[in-house]
């Protein structure tokens, strides 16, 4: 336990003396990685602890990015109309865009709206106990719901080209260095109390609930639980994470558009998990960054072949390595001290009896 | 004396076929009941009305004067009704202790969960409760790693800690040893002491040994009521069940 802490400490150390060693691109890169990882500690939460295959957690993530974008959008336009809305011969600011003149409210929005949505679509199928196959393609059919409609209303959202062109965030300007580095730094902290808080979560009985709805969540529902109100709280919680992680993307990326949030990138954050290993928190942070590096790693070097490398690792952790990362971290010292552990084992048993 | 839990006039229609057509039964405090009959009898459905599990096209079951008949699952168990599987059905890659950890009866929303701790009247609960079940020194192992007949007795445990009025038992000592039956029918006396146990049982040897009173069912109906004796000796019981297997008693 305490080993695992202090890796845990280490981590989050190294990444926070990042800007210290870290060109600025580089450091802008990690930051986008860092807000994956903050996905990908919601998905965790659901799927590998309560069973929960979402494949459209993109749209949490990409809501919490227009509500952020959209208090950006209006700080850059300086009380005249979006650029995009002009251009679209919009007279008025519609009425929606009104309230996110306020930072405090737009941050808000990011975290809540994406929780809402989720605790709607969750009251609905959970309470229906619908759930598997059938709640992952609901889950799906969302993105595309919602995707079409931003793309649809190019009036108000901004359509394909999605939101960018900011300039500041609270009268600070976004391409000042010294506000990428608070702003990673900011990540970086959201990710740990996240992650802390996460922790805890599964550590506590409620964790308990959330494993026992896993591996049966018909007994549990005869020992006087109501898995539906659990996991409708626990998806929403998750959603809220990507909303965080949307928000803090917008920041730093300078940029959201539909096409980062439809079925493709939904499915990829499933993906890191699932590299990372999703019966672990941490292994999720790792397999986001690591999977989101080769990425950028190999789409810098070898464009045309990422997708396929992707593709084979994926297969590889599936029929390998069902536990991602994580679990070959977990299985290496065991087998590694299964030599020692013998004669400790035996000194244990002489002790006890004399 | 009134009866504990009462069921009147149950119908249960999965799609035209009635698996249930009117049952009537009465489950007394402290009685050790054993609903017997062929297969497709209709026993655990019957146990599953119970329970909440399948919804009754008809009738009622009422629970110390509480109409449960339309009562979501775990509302029906906070009410004091706990179910064991025909399956052992425990959280497997939880621990044993966890496990009961889970099942003890406490506050089961959301935000009593999230602010549970383990208390210690808690802990010696599950200690006992182990201690009871021979399960002490698996405290710690995964549930999964039980044997069959140790996740048989885990369940009842889990059971049992939700300190239920009336405890549903479906076929409890499938693939259990010999050794084993006889001390699970031990712990069902033992039981039987604080709630009414309902038991779904095929083992003649095992209803015989421990029945207090039994229900025959036939094809979705109540067949007869009675003592073991009283129900070998009904002549239709011997037709329709029991069979040859009468005669030789």
């Amino acid at each position: 336990m305490r080993r695992k802490q202090m890796i845990y400490l280490l981590f989050f150390l190294i990444l926070l003396l990042a800007p210290f060693y870290l060109t600025e691109f580089r450091l802008a890169l990690l930051g986008k990685f860092l807000c994956y990882a903050i996905i990908a500690v919601g998905i965790c939460l659901i799927w590998g602890y309560t069973g929960i295959l979402s494949l459209g957690h993109g749209v949490y993530f990409g809501i919490g990015a227009y509500c952020m974008a959209m208090y950006l959008k209006l700080e850059a336009s300086k009380g005249a109309l979006p650029d995009f809305m002009e251009w679209n011969g919009v007279q008025e600011l519609p009425w929606f865009w009104k309230p996110f003149f306020n930072p405090f409210f737009s941050i808000m929005a990011a975290i809540f709206v994406p929780a809402m949505l989720a605790a709607v679509l969750g009251m609905l199928t959970f309470k229906n106990r619908i759930k598997g196959v059938y709640f992952s393609l609901l889950s799906q059919a969302v993105v595309v719901v919602v995707v079409t409609l931003l793309i649809a209303k190019q009036d108000l959202t901004g359509g394909t080209n999605g939101l960018t062109n900011f300039s500041t965030v609270f009268g600070f300007s976004l391409s000042s260095p010294m506000v990428q580095i608070v702003l990673y730094a900011i990540t970086v902290f959201a990710l740990f109390a996240i992650f802390m808080l996460s922790v805890w979560i599964t550590k506590s009985r409620l964790g308990h609930v959330l494993i026992a709805i896993r591996d049966g969540e018909n007994r549990l529902r005869f020992l006087g639980f109501d898995p539906a109100v659990f996991k409708v709280f626990i998806y929403s919680l998750s959603a809220s994470f990507a909303g965080i992680a949307g928000a803090l993307f917008v920041l730093q990326v300078g940029l959201i558009s539909p096409s980062m949030m439809d079925i493709i990138p939904s499915i990829e954050m499933v993906l890191w998990v699932a590299i990372g290993g999703r019966h672990s928190l941490f292994g999720a942070i790792i397999g986001a960054i690591l999977t989101n590096g080769a990425k950028s790693f190999f789409s810098e070097t070898y464009p045309d072949v990422w997708l396929f490398c992707l593709g084979i690792l994926f297969i590889l952790i599936v029929v390998f390595f069902p536990k991602g990362i994580a679990g070959l971290f977990e299985a290496f010292p065991k087998r590694f001290t299964k030599f020692f552990e013998k004669g400790v084992k035996k000194g244990e048993s002489d002790s006890v009896v004399s | 004396m009134n009866p504990i839990l009462s069921c009147h006039d149950i119908i249960v229609d999965f799609d035209g076929f009635k698996a249930l057509q009117g049952v009537n039964l009465d489950v007394h405090h402290g009685e050790i009941r054993f609903l017997i009959g062929p297969n497709g009898a209709g026993k655990t459905t019957l146990l599953d009305v119970i329970c909440g599990k399948t919804k009754a096209a008809d009738g009622k079951v009422m629970f110390q004067g509480v109409d449960l008949t339309k009562r979501r699952e775990h509302e029906i168990v906070r009410h004091g009704i706990a179910r064991k599987f025909q399956n052992p059905s425990v959280f497997t890659e939880l621990t044993v202790f966890e496990n009961m950890e889970l099942s003890i009866k406490q506050n089961r929303n959301l935000f009593s969960v999230m602010k549970a701790k383990l208390t210690t009247d808690e802990k010696d609960e599950i200690t006992a409760m182990l201690e009871r079940t021979d399960l002490l020194d698996r405290a710690y192992d995964p549930a999964g790693l039980l044997s069959h007949g140790q996740k048989q007795w885990l369940e009842i445990g889990m059971q049992l800690l939700q300190k239920p009025e009336v405890l549903l038992l479906d076929e409890p000592i499938a693939g259990m040893t010999g050794a084993e039956r006889e001390k699970t029918g031990l712990f069902i006396q033992e039981i039987a002491e604080k709630c009414a146990v309902l038991i779904v049982e095929h083992d003649m040897d095992f209803v015989r040994k421990f029945a207090e009173q039994v229900t025959v069912m036939h094809e979705g109906k109540i067949l007869c009521e009675g003592s073991m004796e009283e129900v070998q000796q009904n002549e239709l019981v011997a037709e329709v069940y029991l069979g040859r297997e009468a005669k030789v008693c």
